[in-house]
């Protein structure tokens, strides 16, 4: 009898001690992914509440399929994505080398490189919305006063111009923590194989292209998995500076769901398109992690 | 295969010189160690021979090439670290064929050399392994691998051994000694092991503090050993050094015990010179159990502090003159703490030294 009371408490406590995180987790997380999913499958409108009574279907979803606003958006988003991740990238390893060579100061300078990541992203926006303003942004300013241009250029009005300077928002505010995370790879790495290389006949860039940079594979898909996840729900950035204009030029998914979602109060059919942009993210997610399993096997971590 | 020379090699870190000025001369297909105490340069010399480190004054050649300002990919060497340093992405099939892939070898040549190389060192099972997954044993023959498939122009060894354990060490120095058998080639060896230094060396070059104290044979280091310092380095347990002085012809001690002087030295020493008494324990034996009992020889009386049997010999700790002495007793016998031993001392092997300078009375 002893022994029964014994195995029901150990089978019983870590359903209890669990519970607590349960419970949190099915009112924060589960309820309200399974309510909005819900409501994807009504016409709710936040103007007509009892809309959301109304079930419709996958029609929310079917209408998307030929909606070119939209569509347009989600590939926006992928380029835009695609871009601004290999430009930080590049940006970021090249930092990060320049760093990793210096013997001297090397720890202010990363300090000072943490800065772009201190400040809120709408505050960034308005900066670089003013850096590009055509009329009094110092982007022209100094452009004019250089005599390099004789005209100012509409940086946040011609379309391709203003996805541009969005990427520069963009890339000068994240480009850090790939910098951040390529150096703490760098500077985790073992000297010695690098020297066994030179040894070994290679020239400077075989050693980068075949020691440090497969070490440094597993901090590359780190860093692009947290910010594929960042990039793809970018909204204040836009939001700020060209608030998705000229004519939509510049709409991303989620400037587009909060426009239907809240300016149109067409929720119903908002939710719909975050539900699909959500997988967007996923599959970028598992693409990058399935990367990182792949090279960390080498690192001695999961087999 | 190559020879090596060095110059008048120098190496400053900052204004911190830790190499002084050295001369070396290797001969093809000379197996050559470098063994010192911790922190004396030579690493710092291996890397430089290497092209790791710069050199800041001097030159070096490898094959009668001047090579001070060669890139290592240039010198055609191969070296071998104290810690592997394998590349830790890569399989060792990948390991030991990277140089020769990189030099821009067709597949089949890699192949068949890695084949070879994986064969002479034993690693055909573990090809497709990685690093992570082999012992130390096995990481340390994947390292000579991938130094002997290139078949470079000479081998660079940094304290290959130093991470294994006693057993495995003495099994891979004798692989090392086979491979120098098999695949000719001229050797550049870094240990702090004296026993690895005399096995394994053509000649030994000994180092202190960015110099070099001696160069020669195993036997020449041994038996003529250049100063106290060589005297103490090479040799286990060390050779006993006792201060004396000349007094009326005999050697006296600290103490006042008075022992011979070897006739070969009689016109090395000079009147009132402070001299350092240099005599191996197994040149020190109780009557009847000693190593070479003819030759000129003297005797002294000693009291067994602690005896250490070891199987063949018992190692004797004693006192004389105010210091440890070690002898040897070569034939079982038993001994006791407190026993007094009139012990022979082997005059025909024991050095003089001057106890200012060091150096051995019968260096040149
Ligand atoms: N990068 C460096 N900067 C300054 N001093 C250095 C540097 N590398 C080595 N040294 C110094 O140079 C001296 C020789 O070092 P080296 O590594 O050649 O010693 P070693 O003989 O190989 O010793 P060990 O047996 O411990 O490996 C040491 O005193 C060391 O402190
Ligand atoms: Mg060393």
């Amino acid at each position: 009898m002893f022994r029964a009371i014994r195995t029901r408490q150990t089978t019983l406590a870590p359903l209890v001690l669990l519970l607590p995180a349960f419970t949190v987790m099915l009112f924060v997380v589960a309820m309200p992914l399974a309510f909005s999913f819900y409501t994807s499958l009504t016409p709710y409108r936040l103007t007509r509440p009892e809309s959301i009574e109304i079930y419709i279907g996958a029609r929310n979803y079917i209408r998307l399929w030929d909606n070119a606003a939209f569509w347009a958006a989600f590939w926006r988003t992928i380029l835009f994505l695609a871009i601004a991740l290999n430009v930080e990238l590049l940006l970021g390893l090249g930092i990060a080398l320049l760093i990793n060579k210096l013997t001297w100061g090397q720890r202010t300078l990363r300090t000072i490189m943490m800065f772009p990541m201190m400040f809120s992203p709408i505050l960034v926006g308005f900066q670089f919305k003013f850096i590009f303003n055509d009329n009094i942004g110092i982007v022209n300013n100094a452009l004019q006063s250089l005599g390099l241009i004789d005209r100012a250029i509409p940086w946040l009005v011609d379309a391709q111009l203003a996805m541009f300077s969005i990427i520069v928002a963009e890339v000068w505010m994240s480009t850090s923590i790939f910098a951040i995370l390529l150096l703490a790879g760098l500077l985790a790495m073992p000297r010695d194989p690098i020297e066994a290389a030179r040894v070994d006949g290679c020239n400077s860039w075989q050693v980068f292209r075949h020691i440090p940079l497969p070490f440094l594979m597993p901090f590359i898909f780190i860093a692009m998995t947290i910010r594929s996840l960042d990039v793809a729900r970018a909204y204040d950035i836009v939001h700020v500076m060209t608030g998705g204009g000229p004519a939509g030029r510049t709409e991303l998914l989620w400037t587009l769901i909060a426009r239907v979602g809240y300016n149109n109060a067409r929720m119903g059919e908002a939710n719909a398109m975050a539900y699909v942009s959500t997988l967007l993210s996923i599959a970028f997610t598992v693409f990058f992690f399935r990367k990182l399993m792949a090279a960390r096997r080498y690192m001695g971590g999961a087999e | 295969m190559a020879e090596i020379s060095l110059k008048q090699v120098v190496k400053n870190y900052g204004r911190t010189p830790v190499v002084h000025g050295i001369d070396l001369e290797i001969a093809d297909n000379e197996f050559v160690v470098l063994v010192g105490p911790s922190g004396c340069g030579k690493s710092t010399t291996l890397r430089m021979i290497a092209g790791l480190e710069d050199i800041s004054d001097g030159e070096i050649r490898i094959r009668g090439r001047l090579v001070n300002d060669l890139p290592p990919r240039k010198r055609n060497i191969s070296m071998v670290f104290q810690n592997y340093a394998l590349y830790p992405h890569m399989s060792v099939r990948d390991n030991l064929g990277f140089g020769l892939k990189i030099a821009g070898q067709s597949k089949k040549v890699v192949a068949e050399r890695v084949d070879e190389a994986a064969g002479i060192l034993g690693l055909s099972e573990l090809l497709d392994r990685l690093p992570a997954e082999l012992s130390g044993g096995q990481r340390q023959r994947v390292a000579m691998g991938r130094a002997i498939v290139r078949h470079p122009d000479a081998f660079l060894f940094d304290e290959p051994l130093s991470n294994l354990d006693a057993k495995l060490r003495g099994q891979m120095r004798a692989e090392i000694k086979k491979l120098h058998q098999k695949v000719a080639s001229t050797i550049v060896y870094v240990t702090h092991d004296q026993i690895e230094a005399m096995t394994l060396a053509d000649r030994i070059v000994v180092m202190r503090d960015g110099h070099i104290d001696q160069v020669g044979t195993p036997m020449e280091v041994f038996n003529h050993p250049a100063n106290t310092f060589v005297a103490a380095f090479i040799g286990s347990p060390p050779m006993n050094q006792l201060p004396a002085t000349l007094d009326d012809g005999r050697l006296r001690l600290g103490d006042g015990t008075a022992i011979a002087l070897p006739t070969r030295l009689r016109e090395r020493v000079r009147a009132g010179q402070k001299l350092i008494l240099g005599v191996r324990p197994d040149d020190i034996s109780p009557e009847g159990h000693g190593l070479l009992e003819e030759g000129e020889h003297d005797t002294i009386d000693l009291e067994v502090d602690i005896a250490e049997p070891l199987g063949m010999e018992s190692l004797i700790y004693s006192r004389l003159a105010g210091q440890e002495v070690l002898a040897k007793l070569y034939g079982p016998r038993l001994l006791s703490p407190g026993e007094r031993l009139t012990c022979r001392v082997a005059l025909t092997r024991a050095h003089l030294f001057d106890a200012d300078t060091g150096r051995n009375l019968e260096a040149d």
